[in-house]
């Protein structure tokens, strides 16, 4: 049984160069799967080829069984909204949304019928009459959207389409975007370099690093189990402590200037002697003047305090080690720039990394 | 911008206006004095009244000419088009050797004099030239009059104005936003569609300023026509200089200079109104 979408070991090289390297993927039907990655990871490289926009050295695209590798981006029924939205500027936002259906022969009158329902879908009910430039950055984002949904296509791709938003637009949109998503059930890839967008949208995260898949994971997976340090430090604010393993049995890895740790998980592969990376994330360290019992403690001395109102970054060196503290606002009143002060987790909160 | 421009005006600094003034007394003098002078003699020469312009829009040669002209006009406007919008699109999507090859042979054309180019269409098309030397060597012994017809002339006035409306194109090809054409295909067009429904609209400005430029150029063209075409089939400007240099009357050519204006000004008026003259030179 073969999965909705499916990527099959895609290689992409540019003469020398190697943009994508055998990246396999499979999405369900209805799925909602965000590619996230630095610029240059292969995250919209992969994105085009699906689109077919780009053609795959090596490797194939499937999408309900069927192969579409060798068909032209017209006739593959994809919907795609580009990062700068790209609307006709001469047709009005009606006619956007109407373009796919005329090619699809389908007759003005009921064509526009169409595109004005799914112009209210998209909230954007009795602007059907205006061009582009008439609307303002998040509605030509659901103009784009509505035209990328109105012909029914087989799978929607948004590439960074949020990028140009301001900050409550964008939070805005993308809960927009993840109900218009869910309400037509269509099955979404939807690239970005936001970590928070990705956490926030997506069933599935696919982290991409120098043209591979470094983990593809649920977003809370991806936070609290990544599989990789790239992963780790991509992903939300962390800690990474290089280590080894001491003790597998009783899950004991050791830091030259931190000593002894215990850590969390059911990772069994471990064997003593290993080389590992310990990640604590900010928010699991606990701050104090003193020691707290049950906890693994280490004294840090404070460098910079970064406040945020409701919370507080606290910036430190644990026996060198530089160290990341998230701390609730109050908290923060205890401690000062330059002091010397106690930190504090418990094993739960350190998670093993293995690459 | 428009503000810092108001706040200009109203400051009572003559300093940057005074920076002007070259440029200003150069133009009182070499045009609008000019201008001015050819005005008052078409309603002072021979008399002061307005017979000349009388004669110009109701004479039936004048109304011929002047319909000529227009369509000669139009005419080579389309054949511009024709041969510009393929070119244009060739240089603005091809390889970038091919197209820098024939940017460098548009630009070169467009860089020689015009009056060079009116002659070597002369020679080209001479009964002793060429062509016509061709057409016989395969065979055709009655070989037709080219130099000296409307076709000559046209063909020369296309020549000579086809760079307009190709760099005018070319610009707006250029500019358009590839995810645009991207877009389109995504949603399904390809194509015949995909060029009449999406390719061609976002390049109608660059034809219509292509278009307006040439149009209005060609209302003027003087040398080109006077040398190339055929007596018979005058353009305004042709016949102007007919009637300055042949029969001394500055009163009947100076109004049809004016009205020639007039139309262009009509032309050009109509066109700000529509698309903005500011765009015209891209």
């Amino acid at each position: 049984m073969t999965s909705y979408l499916e990527l099959s070991s895609i290689t992409k090289s540019y003469g020398n160069f190697t943009a994508l390297d055998n990246v396999s993927l499979s999405v369900e039907k209805g799925e909602f799967v965000t590619f996230l990655g630095p610029s240059g990871s292969g995250k919209t490289t992969t994105l085009m080829i699906v689109a077919g926009f780009e053609k795959a050295s090596g490797g194939s695209v499937q999408v309900g069984g069927r192969s579409i590798s060798e068909l032209a981006p017209h006739d593959r029924n994809i919907g795609i909204v580009f990062q700068n939205y790209a609307l006709f500027p001469h047709k009005t936002a009606a006619e956007n949304v109407y373009f796919p259906l005329q090619m699809r022969g389908v007759s003005r009158g009921k064509g526009l019928r169409q595109a004005e329902e799914m112009l209210s879908l998209v909230g954007l009910k009795g602007f059907g009459h205006r061009h582009p430039k008439e609307l303002s950055g998040g509605q030509q984002q659901r103009v784009a959207l509505a035209r990328a949904l109105v012909f029914e296509p087989s799978l929607l791709l948004l590439d960074e389409p949020l990028g140009a938003l301001d900050k409550n637009l964008r939070e805005q949109m993308q809960i927009e975007i993840k109900r218009i998503q869910r309400s037509l059930g269509v099955t979404t890839i939807f690239v970005t370099h936001d970590q928070s967008e990705a956490m926030s949208m997506s069933d599935r995260i696919v982290v991409f690093e120098k043209g591979r898949i470094e983990q593809c994971a649920a977003p809370l997976d991806i936070y609290h189990r990544p599989q990789t340090s790239f992963v780790a430090a991509f992903i939300g604010e962390s800690n990474l402590i290089p280590a080894t393993v001491t003790n597998a049995a009783s899950r004991e890895a050791d830091n030259p200037l931190l000593g002894s740790f215990e850590y969390a998980g059911a990772d069994n592969r471990l064997t003593d002697g290993q080389a590992v990376t310990l990640l604590i994330r900010p928010e699991h360290i606990k701050l104090s003047r003193n020691q707290v019992e049950n906890r693994k403690n280490v004294r840090m001395i404070v460098d910079t305090i970064v406040n945020y109102g409701d919370n507080a970054l606290v910036i430190g060196r644990a026996g060198d080690i530089p160290m990341r503290v998230r701390v609730l606002g109050a908290d923060v009143v205890i401690i000062k720039e330059g002091e010397e002060c106690c930190i504090s987790w418990t094993p739960d909160s350190v998670f093993v990394i293995t690459k | 911008m428009g503000s810092s421009l108001s706040r200009l005006t109203e400051k009572t600094n003559v300093w940057p206006w005074l920076l002007l003034a070259p440029l200003g007394i150069y133009m009182l003098i070499f045009f609008v004095v000019p201008l001015v002078d050819v005005a008052i003699m078409s309603v002072t020469d021979p008399r002061l009244s307005l017979v000349n312009y009388e004669r110009v829009l109701t004479g039936a040669l004048y109304q011929r000419v002047f319909l000529n002209t227009f369509l000669t006009a139009a005419f080579v406007t389309v054949c511009c088009l024709a041969v510009g919008y393929p070119l244009a699109y060739l240089m603005a999507h091809s390889k970038p050797r091919t197209a820098m090859f024939i940017l460098l042979l548009v630009t070169m054309s467009f860089w020689t004099s015009f009056l060079v180019r009116t002659y070597s269409w002369m020679v080209l098309l001479g009964n002793n030239g060429p062509l016509i030397a061709l057409l016989q060597m395969i065979g055709i012994d009655d070989t037709p009059q080219l130099l000296f017809t409307r076709f000559s002339s046209t063909l020369a006035m296309v020549h000579i104005l086809a760079p307009y409306m190709i760099m005018n194109i070319f610009s707006v090809m250029k500019k358009i936003d590839p995810a645009l054409i991207r877009s389109a295909e995504s949603l399904g067009a390809r194509g015949w569609s995909l060029f009449r429904h999406v390719y061609l609209p976002l390049t109608a400005p660059g034809i219509a300023n292509g278009s307006v430029l040439v149009f209005v150029i060609c209302l003027g063209f003087y040398v080109t026509p006077v040398l190339l075409g055929s007596p018979r089939e005058q353009m305004i400007a042709g016949l102007i200089g007919h009637q300055i240099d042949e029969f001394l009357a500055f009163g009947m050519g100076s109004a049809m200079a004016m009205v020639l204006l007039f139309i262009t000004f009509v032309i050009l008026t109509i066109y700000h109104r529509r698309f903005g003259l500011d765009k015209l030179w891209g």
